[in-house]
């Protein structure tokens, strides 16, 4: 019955809980006990949440769960590509232990995702709180700030790489102009790894930016009203009280960033042109990504590159545990 | 944009139907302090950096190939946009790109509404075992990247024939743990369970209550969880990059990524025309959808 199985739910309590069981006074009204029509209009009510969330996870499991899986038991092997598997044990991991590329490649993803990730998301705190202020023109502004979010990784990447261009790019131009000779943006390892960087700061500050701002306009006045009383300045209400109130947000934002920034892709391999699989001339931002698809389809070998993939599910539980044990000593500190 | 001056934080009582989001933003709107002329100047800084990329696309796009690489580059825009638009369109099949994206965009978009709604509704008002630990796994599921699935898959489309053919692409996408979660945190507000109640006692069937009172009630968050996934499938990359080939049955982005790795010959120029046809028409959708759009995001992210 409906009931129970409201009564068994236990720790969480849904949030408005329905006040009757519906299904025994749909059955008696609409035709008698025992009726064939109620026990299908009970098996409606019993079943029916079920099927409803049936669709994702009968796609969850074959698209996602079953692919996790056999990766991993992929990565236990020696696989070629369209060939049967032979098994290896660990060998793919100790090999990607002994593989320069491999911890290249790893030392890339972090790097760029931390040059990607770090600005990305002051300059979104600092837009967001412009963006806080009376403004004339504020829809504009909103809107424009998140046009970029409507340009793809690779529309956006080809893009930049003209921008980016060593020797007619119209930014090694303006570097000209200020007296600053020409970067070689594609061959040399930092520059690249900047340019890559400012695309994806480029393509996702904005959407940060209104996260935040949506995340600020939530903070309740009064702390603001107590904070001037007590002669705070608009910075000190700033660093005081606003980031303390939007700090789950901004949690969630470095978490989301730093999972994007786990899987680059996309624009260090558009980036590179027809090096780009490689992730430049000299492997100088390959990525883990990178490193993994062209273990898996340039070489062939799939068993390494699922090897890979694991790695890096290993390397995002990681990251995760770091942040849950981070949030919850935060909210400690807050004393709630 | 009107704005009220109420600034006490009022404790309202609860008002089916109406979004609380909304009703939040209304009591903190008063207390901000009016932008000083810095402001301006940043937010304009902003402005242009955000806007500029988009704006030299459409001047390289209407140059030379020749053009677009000479120092300096070219700032205005030039006479042959349209022609590089007939070249894209027919000799580099970025017209058949563009339709096969939108096929699977509309297709994951409209899926993934369909089977968010049903699930969130599901999670949200349905009283049913395990729901709080599906709802869990539902979130924890977000945070799997592609790159863990797609070599098996990989292998499940080339078994099944379906390498290079667009379902490859639109089924793994067809509901996201992101659009459950999304929906389910609109309904727990928007929809009242007395609504639901009552079209019980009546004996309505749950397709009924699905017809008459969720859709009904969900259509502003359905709207925007549509667009919201329409972008993202528009520009999704990594999985249809391995699944389609340039020369086959390609979306935009996979046939950019052919353009851009120089698989035809590389005249910058027709590469960034063909940037910009994948472009534009999401750059349309958010100029007249903006401020949805806009809505859409935070209220996604907040509320998590």
């Amino acid at each position: 019955m409906a009931t129970s199985v409201r009564a068994e739910q236990g720790g969480t309590p849904p949030p408005a809980a329905p006040p009757s069981p519906p299904a025994p006074r749909g059955r008696r009204r609409r035709s008698g006990p025992g009726g064939w029509r109620s026990t299908l209009y009970r098996w409606d009510v019993k079943a029916i949440p079920y099927v409803f969330i049936a669709p994702f996870f009968l796609t969850f499991a074959a698209f996602g769960l079953f692919p996790l899986i056999y990766t991993g038991y992929l990565s236990l092997n020696r696989v070629e590509l369209g060939g049967t598997a032979e098994w290896k044990g660990l060998e793919n991991y100790t090999d990607l232990a002994t593989s320069e590329f491999f911890w290249n490649a790893l030392l890339n993803t972090f790097t760029i995702g931390v040059i990607s990730t770090v600005p990305q998301l002051l300059m979104a705190l600092g837009l967001a709180h412009l963006l806080n202020y009376k403004l004339r023109g504020r829809g504009f502004f909103r809107v424009a700030i998140l046009a970029p979010y409507a340009t793809s990784i690779a529309a956006a990447t080809l893009v930049f790489a003209q921008l980016f261009n060593t020797d007619y790019g119209m930014i090694n131009t303006l570097l000209d102009w200020v007296g600053i000779g020409p970067i070689d943006w594609n061959n040399s390892k930092w520059p690249a790894q900047i340019a890559i960087s400012v695309i994806v700061t480029w393509r996702w500050t904005g959407y940060n930016a209104l996260i935040y701002l949506a995340a600020m306009q939530a903070v309740p006045q009064d702390l603001y009203e107590a904070a001037s009383l007590d002669g705070a300045s608009r910075w000190r209400q700033f660093i005081s009280v606003t980031i303390p109130s939007i700090r789950p947000t901004i949690f969630f934002t470095i978490i989301v960033s730093t999972i994007g920034a786990t899987q680059l892709f996309g624009e260090p391999m558009l980036f590179g042109g027809s090096v780009g699989i490689s992730g430049g001339s000299g492997h100088q931002f390959q990525t883990l990504s990178l490193l993994m698809y062209e273990k898996g389809w340039i070489t062939g070998a799939l068993g390494s590159a699922s090897a890979i993939a694991w790695v890096m599910l290993a390397l995002l539980l990681l990251l995760g545990g770091i942040q849950a044990l981070v949030s919850r000593r935060n909210r400690k500190k807050l004393g709630d | 944009m009107a704005r009220t001056l109420d600034t006490t934080p009022t404790v309202e009582p609860k008002t089916p139907g109406e979004r609380p989001a909304r009703r939040r933003f209304r009591q903190t709107a008063g207390r901000q302090h009016h932008a000083g002329p810095l402001t301006y100047v940043l937010l304009v800084a902003a402005t242009i950096v955000s806007l500029f990329p988009l704006y030299w696309n459409v001047v390289a796009a209407s140059h030379t190939g020749d053009r677009v690489v000479q120092a300096p580059a070219p700032l205005l825009p030039g006479s042959r946009l349209l022609d590089n638009l007939s070249f894209a369109w027919d000799q580099v099949d970025m017209g058949e790109a563009l339709i096969n994206t939108t096929v699977v965009a509309s297709l994951v978009a409209a899926s993934t509404v369909l089977f968010s709604t049903l699930a969130g509704f599901a999670f949200a008002k349905l009283p049913f075992k395990g729901r709080g630990m599906l709802l869990s796994l539902v979130v924890a599921t977000m945070t799997i990247p592609p790159q863990l699935s797609v070599i098996p898959l990989y292998q499940i489309i080339t078994d099944l024939g379906w390498f290079d053919q667009l379902q490859s692409v639109v089924l793994p996408s067809l509901v996201a743990a992101f659009g459950v979660f999304f929906m389910r945190q609109f309904l727990v507000e928007a929809l009242p369970v007395e609504l639901v109640e009552a079209a019980r006692m009546d004996g309505a069937h749950s397709l009924r209550v699905i017809w008459h009172v969720v859709f009904p009630v969900a259509r502003p968050a359905m709207a925007v969880l549509g667009m919201l996934v329409f972008v993202q499938a528009w520009n999704d990359f990594f999985w249809p990059f391995i699944a389609l080939t340039p020369d086959g049955n390609p979306t935009l982005q996979v046939a950019l990524a052919g353009l851009g790795a120089g698989n035809h010959t590389v005249d910058h120029a027709i590469v960034l025309t063909g940037a910009l046809i994948s472009t534009v028409p999401l750059l349309l959708v958010f100029a007249f959808l903006g401020k949805h759009i806009v809505g859409g995001i935070t209220a996604g992210a907040v509320k998590s």
